[in-house]
């Protein structure tokens, strides 16, 4: 199957691969995993006290797709507060990275990623 | 399909595979397109179905996950092209951990004593995991047939994960 150029891009140069430390109370880590093919991705967000996402980080096993579109994504959602983060959606993923319909699932994988990572940090958050 | 009623089994996970491989050698033998070379046209399409029939059956039934998902799937519970993502952090992690030694092999002084030890320790989690899986899949109930169905999401993660090692192994004896 031939990968877009967008994905091959991505791929060879991915943005941001690495983590935070997931105890650091600014960060948010968002841990998910599609069954179908054994993917697994973690993305980390650093969130300022304003509620925006000052840098993102992620790490993914899987293929290309998967990691293209973990890879967008962290670019996307810098600069953007939580709740605007939860708003990219998967089909947007998809359509910026023309992944056909059997890889879809690696673009709905990353948009969970984002609101994994969002529950993380609310839930760090809501005792105070 | 139900290919446990194709090779005369009971619905239930514990198969006796010697008995699955002989009952696929006969009706693979009787299936085959190739004694229906003087058949009408119909008889030789379904000949070929049936055939297909089987072997698909024999791949299902012979590997325990698929067996297990064929299982759920009869009982109502269909996993095979699921969208849905897992979302158990501890889990995850572990999973994340075991992909992080797996990179780290290629630094080990002894490539293949690090595989080995790596793949021992995910097949004495696989284990449990799979026996976990018997149980519940004995038990029979909508519950337990949803625990079974994580659980059987889980051991996909082992599978690709053991595929991963088998992988390396493969490039190991190539260099």
């Amino acid at each position: 199957m031939a990968y877009s150029e967008k994905v091959i891009d991505h791929y060879e140069n991915p943005r941001n691969v690495g983590g935070f430390d997931k105890n650091d109370p600014t960060i948010a880590t968002g841990m998910v995993g599609a069954p179908a093919c054994g993917d697994v991705m973690k993305l980390q967000l650093k969130v300022g006290d304003n509620g925006v996402i000052q840098d993102a980080k992620f790490k993914t096993y899987g293929c290309g797709s998967a990691i293209a579109s973990s890879s967008l994504v962290t670019e996307w959602v810098k600069g953007k507060t939580l709740d605007e983060a939860v708003t990219i959606k998967n089909t947007d993923i998809a359509e910026e990275l023309a992944l056909p319909p059997v890889k879809i699932h690696c673009s709905i994988l990353a948009e969970d990623a984002i609101k994994a990572a969002v529950d993380d940090y609310k839930a760090k958050h809501t005792d105070n | 399909m139900n290919f446990f009623a194709l090779f005369g089994f009971e619905e239930a996970f514990d198969i006796d595979l010697s008995r699955l491989s002989n009952t696929y050698k006969s009706l693979a033998q009787v299936t085959h397109p190739d004694k229906f070379s003087q058949a009408s046209d119909s008889e030789k399409l379904m000949a070929v179905q049936k055939s297909a029939q089987v072997n698909d059956g024999y791949q299902v039934l012979k590997h325990p996950l698929s067996r297990a998902e064929h299982l759920l799937s009869i009982r109502g519970i269909q996993l095979s092209h699921e969208t849905k993502t897992l979302q158990d952090p501890a889990f995850l992690m572990q999973q994340m951990e075991w992909r992080e030694q797996l990179e780290d092999v290629e630094h080990a002084a002894d490539q293949e004593a690090a595989l080995e030890t790596l793949d021992k320790e995910l097949q004495q989690h696989s284990q449990a995991q799979y026996i976990e899986l018997q149980s519940l899949l004995e038990v029979n109930s909508d519950e337990s047939d949803i625990q079974a169905a994580d659980q059987i999401r889980k051991l996909k993660f082992m599978e690709k994960l053991h595929h991963e090692i088998e992988l390396k192994e493969d490039a190991l004896f190539d260099e």
